[in-house]
């Protein structure tokens, strides 16, 4: 294969079919026998999606299905920040009558609940499910079907909760749903039990990304795309698909184990039993700590990008960024008690996660001094994709230093559950998650739609965003050390924490007017945007080497990698690997390490299955609320999903 | 002095850091160290913090050429950039660690625990807490709810329980917070150094109340300690009025009697608060109305208005059985 990577010309046929190990049928059209606009449209009709309901719900194109992703992910969002905007209105002054505790709990669990679980796990992975596949060089998503499937379900438990919160049967127990509190005796009716089967439903999904993600970065990548030569955003997204696979099993089965309880009369976690309510505060919180870097590592995919690209230079130290992206994988799993520094737990046990805690703070430091360094030493272009990562670095840092002083044992039993702690989370969240995600937004619509958003609106966007945040979240350190603690639906007057109240309340306004800001921004570009082209900032990674927005197939032909970023390497013409199917769904799958083309496999075709397969996956999960039996009989409806999606597909990708 | 100069350093709101339920506003050994640790620790980082935007800000300046390929690099700034960086990272391994070292001291001298003390029984309920004064004499033993009160001066060791969910014990101008958990023990030392009333409130979500579940620390000399003690540990003294003789016969013909107990009577309910001495206590409600005639009777008439989804049910009345009802709870002194 090594002709293949040296040369700017197509090639012959690379590798062999895996199924068949058959030689290529020679009456097979392939792509360097046709060029041009010819090749364009007719790859388009193979992987193209057919018109129509039918064909919306079938398609597998992972663009398709990560702008669904995307936009859902942000449909939540805005969900979640408007009930965290009622919930300031409660809170502007002390004793306020606008909401009792019953809709004041329902709204914060919901608010938490959405952001953690229906925005800030899936966000992360809808971006990697429509870029990585673009940025690897390759036509498709591993596991197409199961990626279509993922959605669905991820859609139908987001829709459950949401539903169930609409019609005044909401979970009312926070979005950690602490037993005894969230058990039989204390909540009663089926709150609860919605909460924790939407805790199933968003898991599977998280976890089928992942795995997706995991195969397609470690198998399909463009030809010469060595480990080292991975996009940075690449990176992150695939140490994140290995936390994600690592951390939610065990919320699942802490939630299995909790439906268990209240469904089934099992006692895991009745202390009148034998069980114990401080067990599933450990597999809650082994998921929870994971579960803040599962949110913060694909920022650093955008932030690595944005820098890269807006700094004119390439990213300094690749291997150091890359190194320390690995080590806060690992590392996120040793520091869950830091959630439990106050349930009584032996002190020596307890400060071995103060240190973990604090040694977290070494590879995201190296992290953001390597991002400074590349800026230093670069031509930064501060355009708004850059201004939202400038703001990150105001706000992430001051919550990341922050949470070196609850890693600290002593400090945390003044601070835990008071509002210091709300602010340290937002500061580490938002700026950790939400700036670095709508600098990614501005930076990647073009992509996505072929057109640029509004800089003028953009640069409101921000500044808006940046004040009504410090606003909101700033006070609130203050009033956790004054003693307001969280989730209280009022406070008393002569606690004196009114002002801050207001301020803060004051501040989320302006906060949310700056999302508002960013949605009539979307909307207005999406039809009058000034037209992009592919590569409107100039970027180095091979997602813009594509069409704006991108062909169905991704690329004509497969493009071959030389260096770290092909497009700044390779100014007149990328060089390509040529020899797969025309009019047969075909991309290239190469070795683990060295990305050598190793076989031509066959990508799935469109299929209804992966919707009717979801459907009964919700059905079954939804009436296991009400009936035990319905596993059984919803079980059933799965299996016969599952087996149409599985039948043997024939004679067409077997032929040959 | 140390204290008000960080609150102006940080721009807070003049008197932010006094409170009666502040983490700044300390008034026991354990909360004041906690706060010179808190302070400590914002200085260091505070600095870091500032260094690193500084950075931020001058690494804008454009020092790359115009049109230059963004793949070439300067091998002598780069090693230059690398050795910052190393520095850097080297800065922050020793910050951690000192950081690390001396929460560890301060966590080994916060949790330590003397067993000889006085020691209370705190089990939390939703949304109240009871109060048990442990003694090794039986007859000086007794239940209280919502207000402890200690010694000035002396260490108090509270055994913390819970009887439903789990509920979190902080007083912060005494120490930091420590959760009830059912089917587990946690202890806790607390000590005021100054007399005065400290605020305290739950800080683990506990349903509905959460937000009305506060108690009250009372610190006093020892010698007023032990005579409201010995006030305490005596049964409830007989109506004298006929005011409240009528009060106390509309309370036990009501079913006040089912939870609630009365020290030397027959009301032995044993699931709210005692009220034996309920008429000495500042607050009524868990922390959350001043014990006066006209908070009583709203409590009594419509508890559910007060605090919604509290266990105390609303009990019909009759118009003129109130004031009697009133006073007599009331003179439980």
């Amino acid at each position: 294969m090594s002709d293949v990577l040296a040369t700017h010309e197509p090639v012959a046929p690379i590798g062999r079919k895996s199924e068949a190990y058959a030689p290529v049928n020679p009456r097979e059209l392939r792509d360097n026998q046709i060029d041009g606009p010819e090749l364009t449209t007719r790859l388009a009709k193979t992987w193209g999606t057919a018109p129509g309901l039918l064909g919306a719900l079938s398609t597998v194109d992972h663009k398709i299905i990560g702008r669904r992703y995307i936009t859902t992910a942000f449909m939540f969002l805005f969900l979640g920040g408007l009930s965290a905007v009622f919930m300031r209105l409660q809170l502007a002054r002390p004793e306020n009558g606008l909401m009792g505790p019953d809709l004041y709990n329902q709204l914060f669990t919901m608010h938490g609940t959405t952001m953690m679980f229906l925005f800030g796990v899936p966000i992360g992975e809808a971006l990697a499910v429509y870029l990585v596949p673009l940025m690897v060089g390759t036509r498709n998503i591993a596991f197409p079907r199961l990626n279509a499937f993922s959605y669905y379900v991820y859609l139908f438990g987001g829709l459950m909760i949401w539903i169930a919160f609409m019609l005044n049967i909401g979970a009312d127990t926070g979005w950690f749903s602490y037993v005894p509190l969230s058990g039989p005796e204390y909540s009663p009716g089926k709150r609860v039990d919605f909460w924790a089967q939407m805790i199933t439903f968003t898991e599977l999904s998280g976890l089928a990304v992942a795995v997706e993600i995991v195969v397609t970065v470690l198998k399909q990548r463009a030809p010469g795309m060595t480990l080292d030569r991975i996009p940075l955003f690449v990176w992150a997204v695939f140490v994140n698909s290995f936390v994600i696979i690592f951390a939610l099993p065990a919320v699942m089965i802490a939630s299995t184990m909790l439906i268990l309880d209240r469904l089934v009369g099992t006692h895991f976690f009745n202390p009148a039993e034998g069980g114990d309510a401080l067990l599933y505060q450990h597999m809650f919180w082994f998921f929870g700590h994971p579960e803040v870097y599962i949110i913060f590592l694909p920022a650093t995919g955008f932030v690595s990008a944005i820098v890269t690209t807006f700094a004119r230079r390439q990213a300094f130290g690749y291997l150091p960024l890359v190194l320390s992206l690995i080590a806060t994988g690992f590392l996120s799993f040793g520091l869950w008690v830091h959630h439990m520094f106050t349930v009584g737990l032996p002190q020596l046990g307890a400060s071995f996660f103060t240190a973990s805690s604090m040694l977290i703070a070494i590879p995201n430091g190296i992290q953001i001094f390597c991002w400074i360094a590349t800026l230093w030493d670069g031509r930064p272009v501060v355009k708004t994709p850059l201004l939202f990562v400038l703001g990150f670095f105001f706000i992430f840092v001051a919550g990341g230093l922050s949470g070196i002083m609850l890693a600290s044992v002593p400090i945390d039993t003044q601070v835990h559950d008071t509002y210091f702690v709300v602010a340290h989370f937002h500061y580490v969240l938002i700026g950790g998650n939400v700036f670095p995600l709508l600098g990614a937004i501005y930076y990647w619509f073009p992509k996505f739609t072929g057109r640029m958003m509004s800089e003028r609106l953009g640069k409101w966007n921000f500044w808006l965003a940046f004040i009504g945040f410090n606003m909101a979240f700033f006070p609130m350190h203050i009033t956790g050390l004054m003693g307001m603690p969280r989730r209280v639906y009022t406070y008393q007057a002569e606690m004196g924490w009114g002002t801050l109240n207001l301020v803060s309340t004051v501040g989320a306004l302006i906060l949310f007017t700056s999302f508002v800001l960013f949605l009539i921004n979307v909307i207005t570009s999406l039809r009058h945007g000034m037209m992009a082209g592919p590569n409107p900032w100039e970027s180095g990674t091979l997602e813009w080497a594509a069409a704006s927005p991108p062909h169905p197939q991704n690329f004509d032909r497969i493009p071959v990698v030389t260096n770290r970023e092909p497009l700044w390497a390779e100014r007149s013409a990328i060089p390509v690997a040529t020899g797969l199917s025309v009019d047969n769904r075909e991309l290239i799958v190469s070795t683990v390490t060295e990305a050598r083309a190793d076989l031509r496999e066959a990508s799935p075709e469109p299929s209804l299955w992966p919707f009717i397969a979801a459907v009964a996956t919700a059905v079954a999960f939804i009436g296991s609320i009400f009936t035990p039996w319905a596993v059984l009989w919803g079980g059933s409806a799965v299996g016969i999903a599952l087996i149409g999606w599985f039948w043997p597909k024939g004679a067409k990708e077997d032929e040959s | 002095m140390h204290r008000r100069l960080a609150c102006v350093f940080l721009i807070l709101p003049l008197g932010a850091c006094q409170g009666w339920q502040s983490a700044l506003d300390t008034h026991g050994p354990a909360a004041s160290a906690l706060e010179a640790l808190f302070w400590t620790f914002l200085s260091v980082l505070g600095f870091v913090w500032v260094l690193t935007m500084g950075a931020v800000a001058l690494s804008l300046r454009r020092r790359r050429p115009e049109g230059e390929d963004p793949l070439v690099t300067n091998p002598r700034r780069e090693s230059r950039m690398g050795w910052t960086i190393s520095g850097a990272v080297a800065l922050t391994v020793v910050t951690v660690l000192t950081l690390t070292g001396l929460s560890y001291a301060s966590q080994k001298h916060l949790f330590e625990k003397r067993d000889d003390v006085l020691t209370i029984k705190v089990t939390g309920h939703q949304w109240w807490w009871q109060v048990d004064y442990e003694d090794s004499q039986a007859d000086k033993r007794f239940t209280t709810a919502n207000e402890i009160h200690i010694p000035v001066g002396e260490p108090v060791l509270l055994k913390l329980e819970s009887s439903d969910v789990i509920h979190s014990f902080w007083v912060p101008s005494l120490t930091g917070k420590m959760d009830l958990i059912p089917g587990r023990q946690n202890t806790l030392q607390i000590q005021a150094d100054r007399e005065g009333s400290y605020r305290g409130q739950c800080a683990e979500f506990c349903g509905w109340q959460h937000a009305h579940m506060g108690m009250l620390i009372v610190a006093r000399p020892k010698a007023e300690f032990d005579g409201w003690r010995d006030n305490q540990i005596r049964d409830a003294t007989a109506p004298q009025t006929d005011e409240r003789k009528r009060g106390e016969q509309i309370f036990f013909s009501k079913p006040c009697v089912m939870c609630h107990q009365v020290r030397g009577t027959s009301a032995g309910g044993k699931v709210a608060p005692d009220l034996t001495h309920v008429g000495s206590r500042q607050y009524i409600a868990a922390g959350t109305l001043p014990t006066t005639r006209g908070n009583i009777a709203a409590w009594i008439v419509d508890p559910q208005s007060i605090k919604p989804g509290a266990q105390m049910p609303v009990i019909k009345i009759e118009p003129d059985e109130l004031d009697p009802l009133v006073s007599y709870l009331e003179g439980l002194k």
